[in-house]
């Protein structure tokens, strides 16, 4: 698709874009769809107007690190499928599926979103570990978000499965009613910098063309737990303090929508 | 013991309930989701388009080249490592036999056409349910057909010929088959076919005749989702 920077840099000085929305409006359809694989322990499936992103938890068993016996752990992988964009190639995870998933866990890890000594089952010897993998369908834009909003909503949907009480084995076809333990519920909103400008949710044009962009991962009291700048260009300290204040704004409209669609 | 009553009480050619939708995937220049039982698979087509790496290219004709994968948390153990595994790739292979035989790409010499199939989650059949998808996101991209395919698994369990077994009977305690077949729909020939298990040559042909009449329902779905997508009001909106 031919990409016009400069029609985008020109609109996003002027408070407009491509396609008609505001600077800090997110697109259309927004639709949080949870428990869409029974394979996984919980799953949801995202869509923020034309991008469809799929997360799935799976639970095991594991001996605790060393350093933490007390308790389980958490990985956050992402896998940016050939399927989803032309752009995407098969093989091992680039830069861009590594930030995606590290930016993710960071949001989630450093909330202390997941009460990990909950997850400690014998200490020293066993502990429930938490992978969640990330799966693009449709990249159009904005994976940060999407990825964030469908990691959230398949740790709230997640249900552990039965173990055997005398060979210890799960049983990954029975589920009990027993959901993660979270502690708090951290969404990342991402703000871009466009020649000046700063905006929310951008397209795949819009992300070809920005400047400088920062993800605030925020919990429902507000706590910012992770951040990521991206791009090339600076920000200032008061662009900074601008972003925070949408991304706060934005997290609590992204929350609003993800309790609607999981009551 | 005798296998009369089917585990999830089907008759023994009655399919699993199905779902089909064309053009789910707008990046794609083709897409379907196809979803049998609690096997799900969502199929993207991209091109026909510059092949790489080069040396694959062929001067002659375009190149149909499919790419199977389950998700690391669609299967019903633990995890799957994400990366492609021997069984992944052989599934490729075998759906790219089953599809080539459809598909006309002389008009595309140099290029290819990549066929994604992924699958978030599998209940036994899912290369069927992959195949019946890409078939139909082959026909969404309006890469020339000249025929459809469509898929099932046929089989016998304990000495009862059945169609489209899940894992439950997959992983039946008997002398079971499974037997992944798909099929041309008009000149009715098998382009995918593969079997483990134990069979007899009789129950075998007759497993087979029950794939070529219970397809016609594979068939009838695949049709009516890209009729869905290409009718006249829903095409305006697009």
């Amino acid at each position: 698709m031919i990409v016009n920077n400069e029609t985008i840099a020109h609109l996003a000085k002027d408070n407009q874009r491509l396609d008609g929305r505001s600077l800090i409006e997110y697109r259309q359809p927004i639709k949080i769809e949870t428990n869409i694989s029974w394979t996984a322990e919980g799953s949801a499936k995202v869509q923020i107007g034309e991008t469809v992103i799929m997360a799935g938890v799976k639970l095991s068993l594991e001996k605790p690190y060393n350093d933490t016996p007390d308790q389980g752990g958490i990985m956050i992988n992402a896998e940016l499928l050939p399927l989803s964009s032309p752009d995407y190639e098969s093989g091992p995870p680039g830069i861009k599926a590594i930030e995606l998933a590290r930016v993710t866990d960071r949001g989630i890890r450093e909330a202390k979103a997941i009460d990990m000594k909950k997850l400690c089952v014998t200490p020293g010897e066993k502990a429930w570990f938490v992978i969640v993998d990330i799966v693009t369908i449709n990249d159009a834009g904005n994976l940060f978000d999407a990825a964030s909003l469908a990691v959230l909503s398949a740790l709230k949907a997640a249900k552990f499965p039965v173990v055997d009480p005398e060979t210890g084995a799960i049983n990954y076809k029975k589920k009990t009613e027993e959901s993660l333990p979270l502690l708090k519920e951290p969404l990342a909103v991402t703000v871009y910098k466009i020649n000046g400008s700063l905006l929310i949710d951008p397209t795949s044009e819009e992300e070809k063309s920005y400047d400088a962009r920062l993800t605030v991962a925020s919990d429902d009291n507000g706590t910012i737990s992770a951040m990521q700048k991206g791009g090339d260009s600076p920000l200032s300290i008061d662009e900074v303090e601008k972003i925070c204040d949408i991304a706060l704004e934005k997290a609590k409209f992204l929350r609003k929508e993800l309790n609607a669609a999981l009551k | 013991m005798v296998y009369t009553k089917r585990l999830d009480g089907r008759k023994i050619d009655e399919l699993r309930p199905m779902e089909a939708k064309a053009g789910v995937i707008p990046n794609a220049d083709g897409s379907a989701m196809f979803k049998a039982g609690k096997t799900t698979a969502y199929a993207a087509v991209y091109g026909p388009r510059e092949m790489y790496p080069r040396f694959l290219q062929n001067p002659k004709i375009g190149v149909l080249r499919c790419h199977y994968g389950m998700m690391p948390f669609s299967g019903s153990g633990e995890r799957i490592r994400p990366g492609n595994s021997r069984r992944a790739q052989e599934i490729a292979m075998v759906m790219t036999k089953a599809l080539n035989n459809v598909v006309d790409l002389s008009a595309f010499p140099n290029a290819v056409v990549d066929v994604y199939v992924d699958l978030p989650q599998t209940d036994a059949g899912t290369r069927c349910a992959a195949i019946s998808a890409a078939s139909m996101a082959l026909a969404d991209a309006g890469i020339p057909m000249k025929d459809m395919i469509s898929s099932v698994a046929v089989g016998q369990v304990d000495g009862t010929v059945v169609a489209d077994l899940c894992y439950d009977e997959e992983a039946y305690d008997a002398i079971v088959s499974d037997v992944p077949v798909a099929m041309t729909h008009n000149s009715r020939e098998i382009t995918l076919l593969q079997m483990d298990g134990e069979i007899s040559k009789d129950d075998l042909i007759k497993s087979l005749r029950m794939a070529d009449s219970v397809l016609d329902k594979v068939y009838d779905l695949q049709k009516s989702a890209l009729k869905e997508r290409f009718s006249m009001d829903k095409g305006a909106e697009k």
